[in-house]
């Protein structure tokens, strides 16, 4: 069963001279981890917008097209009816905690949903503990790394227990490592607890291991979408400048060149160390 | 401004720290009415010796100093203001400068007071108290993120500076007029840094269900506690003494005890 | 050239952000300084122009104590280009944005214009001369910011973080400017954690740890020194990552580029070439 399904979605924002998205059908299915990537500017933020219904209810301008999210339709319920099923994750992780303390802004969608108390306190420290970030609950933002913080803003979305979450270049600002923890937490939320991922992000080097499902924007447009293994040799991928991952570069360079290595496309380096090994020692 | 510091919360933890906001609130109120009725001197030195145990039960004896410090300034010019105008309106000058210090002290308890106020109740804890008096959460709310991006708009602040003056630019020079048109290049930064901020967290807090209901919940709750009820107990009959004081007996000025005494 | 003498360094608030920092950067080298967050990267760049001045050691830049002067004349010969160009962009016009610190500085309105036009093509800004700053994209704004830095034509060039939020092809470019502004014999220094882009520029590597430089030599020699990068906290290059695994068949360790990479194991896989 899809869990957001598009057809044809188009939309401009009212400032806006040409379309941000056109023509965008796209379907991803319950308990996937979708990546979606593409060159600056190709719509890929206006389209994480539109998943929770930012677009239209928020920028307004004019959505044309339909978008179907937990069986709702995005144009006619509003964002906070749309906020218990689709969270939403932003870049910048100061400006997404606005309290004092942690698990107060852990609690805050809670309490914006009139949760109960006793209720409320549940499912913040499941949220605090799933993030890794229990111990720094009643820490100020200010206090914290940007790792920390960016763990908090997804604390504070998973509180909601929302059956998707879309997380929008969530670890521009942070370190390599920083950004693995990040993207460790999310593989668990989705492996573990089933939670639909969607993922914008330019670094695929660190995170196409974890995907099952790919779309590539360029300008707006759908140009590929389907299996990492696939999108990512597809030779339209590297020319519209997308970041292909090293190792799957090697290996697609040296099947170029006649290199016998086998089928299966490696999205990490341990997969193509594990492909050249088998290669190297037969040919021994 | 050391006056301001003296004024920034503190994460220690003692029994005044842990006192309910409103209760404090309506001390430091009292303080305030009880300062008001007494305009002698003896009765209003009282009052700020009394809360000096305050300051050492919570701990803040630096920073309280700090701002009591700071106020020095403001104070010495309430005495002398009260002092000259007294002496030359024909008063004597023992009562004038008697007069002069009552003032001074009356100012000085309002400051005491709300110091330990500010020092001792955290940002949130009073955001807490704003939203369960029943003020509507919009302004709790702007309180609160307010307090919480104060630290980072002060970063924000130093990154433009250095940011603008490794292109050239020279604060400290210049006349006047120069120096104020020196600040535009941080300040158009800063406040517009500060909208696309506005923006982004509007984004965040509507993707987090703002404004679905009116009926809020909230994480916390402000609970009374044992300190509580003795502190609306020393509140109340600090107050009631204060008023059977004034009304029932006439208060002795400074100079006329110590001639007693002498 | 920049010496770094026995350099300490503790914010107001306590922290020790540099401990014993000794190091030389000689005239034309292009230099990448890495490591996690809060190792102390950015402190250490703020030192060259003067933003900071150590509470033990000195810096010299061209041998001139950073304590003696002012940051407006080390800026001169120091360009500092800061992560986030929204902290530096004010003016009405791109056009102005680069006339700014020209103007600080005191050129002459003639050699201003020439600059300004120069800056301008150098960064493929000259279609928004009159455009505000603020109406353009992202990437658009960076380079409006790093036109205005080039404008005065600093000796010295310092990117803090230019990869942070930007695609491959701006990337790409960024290398290919960088190479370009090593061959005006610029010396140009690097704040980055992006281990790929630093193995796609092959520069020298200074890797921090703690307030500490740890490592100090060529990116193909610290980029694959395993021990050394897990103790900072830095990831190897993928490429080096394959090779480290494949070093008990022989394969040679201080790989990091893609093409290397391909030429070395196309000859081993030489069996399987049609």
């Amino acid at each position: 069963m899809a869990i957001i399904e598009t057809k044809n979605l188009t939309y401009m924002y009212p400032s806006g001279t040409k379309p941000s998205i056109r023509d965008i059908s796209i379907k991803i299915e319950k308990g996937e981890f979708t990546l979606i990537t593409g060159p600056s500017g190709c719509g890929k933020t206006t389209l994480c917008r539109c998943f929770n219904g930012l677009i239209p209810h928020f920028y307004q301008g004019e959505l044309k097209g339909e978008i179907t999210v937990s069986g709702l339709n995005v144009a006619e319920h509003s964002i906070t009816e749309l906020a218990e099923h689709v969270g939403l994750v932003f870049q910048n992780p100061e400006n997404q905690l606005f309290a004092l303390s942690v698990e107060k802004d852990v609690a805050f969608g809670l309490e914006n949903l009139g949760v109960p108390r006793e209720e409320m306190r549940k499912k913040v420290d499941w949220a605090l503990n799933l993030s890794g970030i229990y111990d720094l609950r009643e820490r100020a933002p200010h206090e914290l790394s940007g790792g920390q913080q960016q763990r908090a803003a997804i604390a504070a979305v998973l509180a909601m227990q929302p059956e998707v979450i879309v997380l929008d270049e969530p670890t521009s600002f942070l370190d390599p490592l920083g950004a693995k923890k990040i993207f460790e937490v999310i593989y668990e939320l989705n492996v573990k607890l089933g939670i639909t991922i969607i993922l914008v992000e330019h670094r695929l080097d660190l995170t196409a291991k974890y995907a099952n499902h790919i779309i590539v924007l360029d300008e707006g447009n759908v140009v590929l979408d389907g299996e990492p293994r696939e999108v990512l040799s597809s030779e339209e991928t590297r020319l519209i400048g997308v970041g292909i991952p090293k190792a799957t570069r090697l290996y697609h360079i040296l099947k170029k060149d006649g290199a016998s290595l086998g089928n299966t496309v490696p999205l990490s380096s341990d997969e193509m160390a594990a492909i050249l090994k088998e290669k190297l020692k037969t040919n021994d | 401004m050391s006056v301001f510091d003296g004024l920034k919360f503190r994460k220690v933890y003692s029994p005044i720290h842990n006192l309910d906001p409103r209760i404090k609130f309506v001390y430091v109120c009292a303080i305030f009415v009880v300062a008001i009725i007494f305009g002698e001197l003896l009765p209003l030195l009282i009052l700020f010796l009394m809360q000096i145990p305050f300051v050492l039960l919570a701990g803040i004896k630096h920073e309280w100093l700090r701002s009591m410090r700071g106020a020095a300034f403001l104070a010495t010019i309430i005495f002398l203001t009260n002092f000259v105008f007294a002496y030359l309106g024909g008063r004597e000058m023992a009562q004038s400068l008697e007069g002069a210090a009552a003032m001074t002290m009356r100012f000085i308890v309002l400051i005491e007071s709300f110091s330990i106020f500010f020092l001792t109740t955290s940002p949130d804890h009073l955001g807490l108290a704003l939203e369960q008096t029943h003020i509507p959460y919009e302004f709790c709310f702007a309180f609160t993120t307010a307090v919480r991006f104060v630290p980072v708009l002060a970063e924000e602040a130093q990154t433009i500076m250095d940011a603008q003056k490794a292109r050239g630019l020279e604060l400290e020079r210049g006349n006047f007029l120069k120096r104020i048109r020196n600040y535009i290049p941080i300040l158009i930064p800063l406040i517009i840094s500060a909208i696309r901020r506005s923006l982004e967290l509007a984004e965040a807090m509507e993707s987090r269900a703002w404004g679905a209901t009116k009926k809020r919940t909230n994480l916390y709750v402000l609970k009374m506690h044992r300190n509580d009820f003795i502190l609306i107990f020393i509140t109340a009959t600090i107050l009631i003494a204060a008023i059977y004081i004034r009304l029932k007996f006439a208060i002795p000025s400074l100079n006329e005890l110590l001639r007693g005494v002498f | 050239m920049i010496e770094v003498d026995n350099v300490n360094f503790t914010y107001p608030n306590g922290v020790e952000a540099l401990k014993g920092i000794k190091l030389t950067i000689q005239n034309g080298e292009f230099v990448a300084i890495m490591g996690q967050n809060g190792a102390g990267k950015t402190t250490l760049v703020k030192h060259f122009n003067g933003l900071l001045k150590p509470t033990k050691g000195k810096v010299l830049v061209d041998g001139v104590g950073t304590r003696k002067v002012s940051v407006a004349t080390l800026a001169r010969n120091v360009g500092f280009v800061f992560q986030n160009p929204d902290h530096q962009l004010f003016s009405e016009t791109v056009e102005e944005e680069i006339a700014f610190a020209l103007r600080n500085f005191g050129f002459k309105e003639n050699i201003i214009k020439r600059r300004v036009t120069w800056a301008l093509n150098l960064l493929g800004l000259t279609q928004y001369r009159k455009t505000s700053p603020f109406m353009l994209s992202g990437g658009e704004r960076k380079r409006v910011a790093l036109a205005s830095v080039l404008a005065w034509n600093p000796k010295i060039l310092i990117l803090d973080e230019p990869t942070i939020g930007q695609d491959y092809q701006q990337k790409e470019k960024l290398r290919q400017f960088i190479l370009q502004m090593k061959a005006q014999r610029k010396t140009i220094i690097i704040v980055t954690h992006d281990v790929e882009f630093v193995a796609e520029c092959n520069p020298r590597v200074l890797l921090m740890q703690e307030g500490k430089i740890v490592a100090d030599g060529e990116a193909r020699k610290i980029l694959t020194d395993t021990e050394i990068l897990t103790q900072a906290s830095v990831v190897p290059p993928q490429i080096a990552q394959i090779f480290l695994q494949l070093s008990d068949l022989g394969l040679p360790k201080n790989v990091i580029d893609v093409y290397e990479a391909h030429e070395i194991l196309l000859k081993l896989l030489g069996g399987g070439i049609k």
